[in-house]
């Protein structure tokens, strides 16, 4: 009878799929009342804003000689540092909240797998990150309709693409470095640190003195977002010399393959690893 | 019929060297009923808690709740189980009836009665007024009742508390003692562990006692009891003035099956005598007939308590 009964109740459990779309549904509620949602729409639209008075007052060559520059310079400059911004704010803390501030106590002790609660919270975020995205994208077409008309270059449908892979890829990022750790701050100071320090910095040196193509780096990959509106799209190798002793300079840009690639690879390692420790890791 | 059930199988917990739990084997079956889980700081109590609701994994064994190892299949051994362990936390910009909500969807609870099941778990902790209010202005013992509420959502049929009253006002750990013994009447098998003997005695129908991370004893509380004092029950006397020494000395100890009298200080005695309840009834009228001024006449839980110190003493 007992066995009967805890089958009648294995029977109610939503299957994972049911149980991931309660997990966004609550996750992104949560977000949209807290506060650092509300943080990030405010950077995203005073990026905006500034740059909206800039060109407009400065009217700068490389944002208004050409369409393509135009988007090339608005969107394909910022929109990058936007998504790492959206990573940090929505993955740097995901999962070490969890354990941190002892919200996984709540959930965990529930008929729900603990992947269920990951990719609930990973979608969560990609959905919160892409509104955000979707925002500065409106606000970016609406300035290149003003200054060159209706006819939005199909390049730019392609960089929204590409940046919506590597938010993906980011957010894969992020989640797995959330998941190495149980203190929130510190899973957020690391990945604010990487992103916006240390893969320039590596991507910098190693191609520039030591002239090898950063194809391990995720920020590299990431360049097909504002290369794919350049026209014609760049060289992978260029090489300038400057100075009296003519010191050579080499910089390496990323076919969209290579990109996408480097993008792809990025995720699917850092969502396996990030699952795999998730799934390991104790609330002691 | 088969009962609800709660096993460890050799069920281990290491951290490097040290032992958080050691090779426990405990098998709680039945229903109607509570069993308190008893140890001192750090004896692994909460350490078991954790491995049956898949927040920590054993070193070795297996934590089957139902006949399910929670560790090959987590979803089905708690489809049937809820639990509380510490004090979680809620997302804080959830109001109760979201939170609660989340649990719900998850457990499968049906659309149609869902509204009625929160609002009812809701009542049980007296957090009715608080529905429509964010969690994070709470204060720990809201969100502890909140985290009861959501214990009770899913009407399951076993239920683990780990230290349910921590947190709680006077008021609030009355109202979870409530709670628990209206549950038991309600084909629940309950395993709650408590640091409050009082807490145990008043609610639990078994103990079971743990330190080291090795089970000590697993017994009916009577039967705990009757084995630490030896026959003997305690009773604690409150009285309204202070007692003349002839009577603690003489006249109480000659009265029928009692052992000792201890003055706790002027205004309180405290009994030991042999028998049951009909023991009990006679010496309260005894006393009640010496007009020595009795307020207050209640069990003493000093048998659970000395049975407690035994043990623990004995296992270290």
């Amino acid at each position: 009878m007992s066995s009967l009964r805890n089958i009648d109740r294995r029977d109610l459990v939503p299957s994972s799929i049911s149980q991931v779309r309660t997990n966004v549904k609550f996750e992104l509620l949560n977000y949209f009342r807290a506060r650092r949602f509300y943080v990030l729409l405010a950077i995203t639209l005073m990026i905006s804003a500034l740059l909206t008075g800039v060109v407009g007052y400065y009217r700068p060559a490389s944002y208004l000689s050409s369409q393509l520059g135009f988007y090339a310079s608005w969107w394909g400059t910022w929109v990058t540092f936007v998504i790492v911004l959206s990573g940090i704010f929505f993955g740097g803390d995901a999962i070490s909240g969890e354990f941190q501030n002892k919200t996984g106590y709540f959930l965990i002790p529930n008929p729900i797998r603990r992947s269920t609660i990951y990719v609930g919270k990973w979608i969560a975020a990609f959905a919160a990150s892409s509104l955000v995205l979707a925002i500065y994208a409106a606000t970016t077409l609406a300035n290149g309709i003003y200054y060159f008309g209706a006819i939005i270059p199909s390049q730019f449908g392609e960089s929204i693409v590409f940046a919506l892979l590597y938010l993906v890829a980011v957010l894969g990022f992020t989640f797995f470095f959330s998941s190495l750790f149980k203190n929130s701050s510190l899973s957020i100071l690391i990945t604010a640190i990487l992103f916006l320090f240390v893969f320039n910095l590596i991507q910098n040196l190693v191609a520039g003195l030591v002239q090898i193509e950063p194809w391990f780096l995720l920020t590299y990959g990431s360049q097909v977002i504002g290369n794919v509106l350049a026209d014609p799209y760049p060289p992978s190798v260029s090489t300038r010399s400057f100075g009296p002793g003519a010191t050579n300079l080499t910089s390496y840009n990323a076919s969209i393959p290579e990109g996408l690639v480097i993008i792809a690879v990025y995720f699917i390692v850092t969502a396996i690893l990030g699952l795999i420790l998730f799934e390991r890791k104790e609330f002691t | 019929m088969t009962s609800s059930s709660i096993e460890a199988v050799n069920l281990s917990k290491r951290y490097n060297s040290f032992y958080a739990l050691s090779n426990l084997d405990l098998k709680i079956e039945g229903s109607n009923k509570c069993v308190g889980f008893l140890g001192p700081n750090g004896a692994g109590k909460t350490t078991t808690f954790k491995i049956f609701t898949g927040l920590i994994f054993p070193t070795e064994g297996e934590a089957i709740i139902n006949g399910v190892d929670v560790r090959k299949d987590k979803k089905a051994a708690l489809a049937s189980c809820s639990a509380l362990v510490e004090t979680p936390e809620i997302y804080p910009a959830l109001t109760p009836k979201e939170a609660l909500t989340m649990i719900a969807e998850t457990r499968g609870i049906p659309r149609e009665e869902r509204n009625k099941r929160i609002d009812e778990a809701l009542a049980q902790v007296k957090m009715e007024e608080w529905t429509s209010k964010k969690v994070g202005k709470f204060s720990k013992g809201m969100k502890q009742r909140v985290n009861i509420a959501s214990a009770l959502l899913s009407d399951p049929d076993t239920i683990l508390l780990d230290e349910p009253t921590v947190g709680l006002d006077p008021r609030g750990m009355t109202d979870v003692r409530d709670i628990v013994k209206s549950l038991k009447k309600n084909n629940k098998l309950i395993f709650m562990s408590s640091h409050l003997l009082s807490e145990v005695s008043d609610v639990c129908d078994e103990v079971a006692m743990i330190d080291h991370g090795k089970l000590l004893v697993y017994d009916t509380l009577a039967n705990l009891t009757a084995k630490s004092s030896r026959g003997e029950n305690a009773v604690e006397v409150g009285l309204s003035r202070q007692i003349d020494d002839g009577f603690v000395k003489t006249r109480i100890p000659e009265l029928p099956g009692v052992v000792t009298v201890d003055k706790l200080d002027e205004k309180n005695l405290k009994i030991k005598f042999t028998g049951g309840v009909a023991a009990q009834e006679e010496i309260l009228s005894e006393l009640v007939a010496m007009k020595i001024g009795i307020i207050s006449f209640k069990h003493g839980y000093s048998s659970l308590e000395e049975a407690y110190l035994n043990l623990i003493k004995d296992s270290r």
